[in-house]
């Protein structure tokens, strides 16, 4: 027989919101260190923003603490590094404090890059923590790792992009651009990645990533695009329209990553791949 | 070597749920946690309607992906096959339940008992150190241990037999040595057709589904 026979998958049980903001957070922060780093800095107000960019990832690891069994035992995350991506999720955000907080402190743009990198390599640990997950058709697929790290870039450039006017007081044209060119590497990675599920997830699962799809394509997409247009096309208008592009692009990552750990997060069930033959001994 | 293995006849399981008891008394396990479990799988639409009931566990894979994830080398690989949990590494991130694709784990966080208050056997057995932790079926591996040091034969001999495997009133569960051709497992395999449980996740699973002759 072609078919196989089983229970159909239920919604994982084990991994709620305050897991989800982990990758929220965390990847958000990410991308806020990277383009303060790379496309803020030296300007003033980039060491801001990269305090802020830290205090993401804490609020992310904080909250991923509160949902541990044996919270006063986290220091045990790090005993293994050889095969766990969330031990070398925890090493990678050790660098990214260590390194932060000395750009912080010293002012010299160097170390800022050096803990961008790091947060690349902590939200890269991230996303491959989830393809490590077997049990979850939707997040065992190689595309998603993608699809995690660019979404942080978009996240991040954006909540930087909004933020800039009163921070840095005006917007980098350099953020602007990593902005729009994170914003369609989202798009085209969540394509990607829609398209390798085909048939792989659960119905459900599919429904709902069916729906935060539209939310990428439209609120992800196409209205950071056009809020880019605007401010090419208006200069007058620029600060609104990419305050207003920057938060809608950050909104719709974060409901997109909530989406992929809370609600596509369906098991496979069990199968049997041919029935029993009964009568026989 | 030895690579301790379980064999279910799917012909002979009635889905009585016995080894789902047993298992439960022989590891105190709270109410909901059930390390062994039947499923009652029902195919087809009347009148063409037929029944499986598949029990199913931790299946102490070759390549544990459980193990892959811990971040605490909590969940480790006996050279026996066996996949053990150190409850006092484990800090209880779930993250091995995710990673199984067998829903053969659990995280308890607080103490439950059958009818609220516990009862003097569940007072009794309770072990505060199973509590926030991940669990799930061990193969019965301390008694499996103590039968081995006793020089007795696991599969044979229930002293050195998993509850469940002792308890099944069909004998469609039956444990063994795998890597030994003489062993009851192995001559089961050799006699009939079987599968693995999504084996196509390239885990080697060390539990083997018959379901029919060869």
């Amino acid at each position: 027989m072609n078919t196989t026979f089983g229970p159909k998958p239920w919604l994982q049980g084990s991994w709620d919101a305050r897991a989800a903001a982990n990758f929220i957070f965390g990847g958000a922060g990410t991308g806020v260190a990277v383009t303060a780093a790379f496309f803020v800095a030296p300007a003033p107000g980039w060491r801001v923003l990269l305090a802020l960019a830290l205090m993401l990832i804490a609020m992310g690891l904080g909250s991923v603490w509160l949902e541990l069994g044996r919270a006063w035992r986290f220091m045990n995350v790090a005993f293994n590094p050889r095969t766990s991506w969330m031990t070398r999720e925890a090493y990678a955000s050790g660098v990214v404090f260590a390194f932060g907080a000395a750009a912080i402190v010293t002012s010299v743009p160097w170390l800022a890059w050096l803990c961008a990198l790091a947060a690349l390599v902590f939200v890269y640990c991230q996303s491959r923590m989830l393809r490590a997950a077997k049990g979850i058709p939707a997040w065992r697929v190689p595309a998603l790792s993608p699809f995690l790290v660019a979404t942080a870039m978009a996240e991040g450039a954006g909540l930087t992009v909004a933020l800039a006017p009163a921070l840095v007081g005006g917007t980098p044209r350099w953020a602007v651009g990593f902005f729009v060119l994170a914003v369609v590497a989202r798009l085209a990675t969540w394509l990607r990645y829609a398209g390798s599920l085909n048939g792989k997830v659960a119905p459900q699962a599919a429904a709902a990533l069916a729906a935060v799809g539209t939310h990428v394509v439209v609120l992800g997409t196409l209205v950071p695009l056009c809020a880019f247009g605007v401010a090419v096309g208006f200069p007058a208008a620029a600060a609104v329209a990419l305050t207003l592009g920057g938060l809608v692009a950050l909104a719709a990552g974060w409901r997109a990553k909530f989406v992929v750990v809370r609600r596509a997060a369906y098991n496979q069930g069990f199968a049997l791949p041919v029935l029993p033959v009964r009568g026989t001994r | 070597m030895t690579r301790w293995a379980m064999v279910i006849d799917l012909r002979r399981c009635v889905g009585c749920q016995t080894c789902t008891a047993a298992c439960r008394h022989a590891n105190a396990t709270p109410p909901g946690v059930q390390w062994r479990r039947v499923l009652d799988m029902e195919v087809g639409e009347y009148p063409n309607v037929k029944r499986a009931f598949v029990p199913v566990g931790c299946m102490h894979c070759d390549d544990p992906p459980c193990m892959e994830v811990c971040p605490s080398t909590a969940t480790k690989k006996r050279a026996d096959g066996i996949v053990t949990i150190d409850y006092d590494l484990c800090i209880g991130c779930a993250y091995c339940a995710l990673a199984c694709p067998y829903q053969a784990r659990y995280r308890t966080d607080r103490a439950q008992f059958a009818y609220g208050e516990p009862t003097p056997s569940e007072e009794a057995r309770l072990d505060p150190g199973r509590l926030g932790v991940a669990t799930k079926c061990t193969f019965c591996a301390e008694r499996l241990d103590a039968g081995v040091a006793a020089g007795k034969t696991p599969g044979v001999d229930p002293d050195a037999t998993p509850a469940c495997v002792n308890s099944c009133i069909s004998q469609a569960l039956q444990f063994g040595d795998i890597d030994d051709p003489q062993s009851n497992v192995s001559k089961l395999l050799a006699g009939h057709q079987h599968f693995r449980m999504h084996e196509e996740l390239g885990t080697g699973p060390g539990v083997y589904y018959l379901w029919d002759r060869a």
